[in-house]
């Protein structure tokens, strides 16, 4: 009988222990999580359309149908990523995902300020990588720091009446999204200025 | 080091084959628990940093780096892309404000104010997050869209038939969700109460 009880505990115990591993290992281990749904539609380090939501659409849930969406699928190992956004009529974001999908970072086009987001992406160690002085001059520059080497990168332009569509969908087939070479030949090329 | 000692006896024999029915007993309910508490989690989702105005609810931080392993858990699972808190929030709604739940067949008006934002739209899925098909094609308003009345507010009317105003078709479904999409708002994180954030109220009127 007391046997039967230390089972009872220890498996209560021990279900505990089973509950907060697979809760942290799930968005490691998810094969189906939005980055997996992602991979086969989405070119890596380019933007691609996503199909308009409608129901038909069941490629991912909650996706708001007054949108045009596009997706930038990145992997920073060759390189930092420049993206830029061209702001459509009425309203215009872009948010970041690391692989697990953690959104790390959005911003929209008044934070941005002006007619193209522009942004780079890196991860810390490109970051830490990069001249000083360059840091100084590109103070205007927005530099966004990756937690992981690969991510999402969503880009979205509203439509604000569904005849405004097609131009929301205009304005991201502008985007661009591509690794950037151009950092590592000017770091040599450049003599260090001296601007302060 | 036991099996070594020559001569097992039976009462030996027995205490083992009890130890190993207990482990199996305590291992098969740590499965059991372990995993059914994740999968109950994981699907239903918990009130961990949950903001409740009204029938609304959001979970503002999931659009951070501060979001919670049980969120992370359900959005790994669902395969959605959480909105991110520099972008907007959103809040879903499953019953109305008497807590009865969306039912596709009735009446259901969602009327009155919204927070402050730059733009809003309110989406109708169903229980899994999909659009649902209608002739019309509308699956929502946005803010630019509604019909409002001269004081700035609007009633949005949920109803399988057509209605004057601001239709939006359920297609007959039994069940559905709403979904207040805030965009380029200060409501996020920092909010807490109904004042910071007036929601729309949401009211089944009749069914059939």
């Amino acid at each position: 009988m007391i046997r039967l009880l230390f089972a009872i505990v220890a498996g209560v115990l021990l279900g505990g222990v089973v509950h907060l591993v697979s809760v942290l290992a799930l968005p490691r281990i998810a094969d189906n999580d939005a980055y997996s749904r992602l991979e086969p539609l989405t070119k890596l380090n380019a933007v691609s359309p996503l199909p308009p939501a409608d129901p038909g659409n069941t490629l991912m849930p909650y996706l708001d149908p007054a949108f045009a969406t596009a997706v930038c699928r990145y992997d920073l190992s060759g390189g930092p990523i420049k993206l830029t956004v061209p702001v459509s009529q009425a309203y215009t974001s872009v948010s970041f995902y690391t692989r697990s999908d953690v959104a790390y970072y959005a911003i929209n086009d008044r934070s941005a300020g002006r007619k193209v987001i522009e942004l780079n992406l890196m991860t810390e160690a490109q970051h830490a990588d990069l001249p000083e002085d360059e840091d100084v001059t590109a103070a205007d520059r927005l530099i966004i720091d990756s937690p992981t080497t690969t991510g999402l990168i969503l880009l979205k332009a509203l439509a604000p009446e569904p005849s405004l569509m097609p131009q929301a969908q205009a304005a991201l087939a502008a985007a661009n999204c591509k690794v950037q070479t151009e950092p590592q030949v000017a770091k040599q090329a450049d003599p260090p200025r001296s601007r302060r | 080091m036991r099996r070594q000692t020559p001569g097992l006896r039976p009462s030996r024999v027995r205490t083992d084959v009890r130890l190993i029915f207990v482990t199996l007993l305590a291992l098969m309910i740590a499965t059991a628990i372990g995993l059914g508490a994740t999968w109950m989690t994981a699907t239903r989702g918990t009130d961990f940093g949950t903001l409740t105005i009204g029938a609304w609810v959001a979970r503002p931080k999931t659009g951070t780096p501060d979001v919670d392993p049980y969120s992370s858990a359900t959005i790994a699972r669902s395969g959605e892309l959480p909105i991110g808190a520099g972008d907007g929030v959103s809040f879903l709604a499953t019953t109305d404000d008497h807590k009865r739940p969306l039912d596709g067949r009735c009446d259901v008006a969602v009327s009155g104010v919204t927070p402050a934002a730059r733009f809003w739209t309110l989406t109708l899925y169903d229980r899994k997050g999909h659009l649902v098909a209608n002739s019309l094609q509308r699956y929502g308003f946005t803010s630019e869209e509604v019909i409002r009345g001269s004081d700035g507010s609007f009633e949005i009317r949920m109803a399988s038939r057509a209605r004057a105003g601001n239709w939006l078709p359920t297609g007959g479904i039994e069940r559905y969700t709403l979904m207040l999409r805030l965009y380029d708002t200060p409501v996020g994180v920092a909010t807490r109460t109904p004042r910071d954030a007036p929601m729309p109220q949401i009211s089944t009127v009749g069914c059939p």
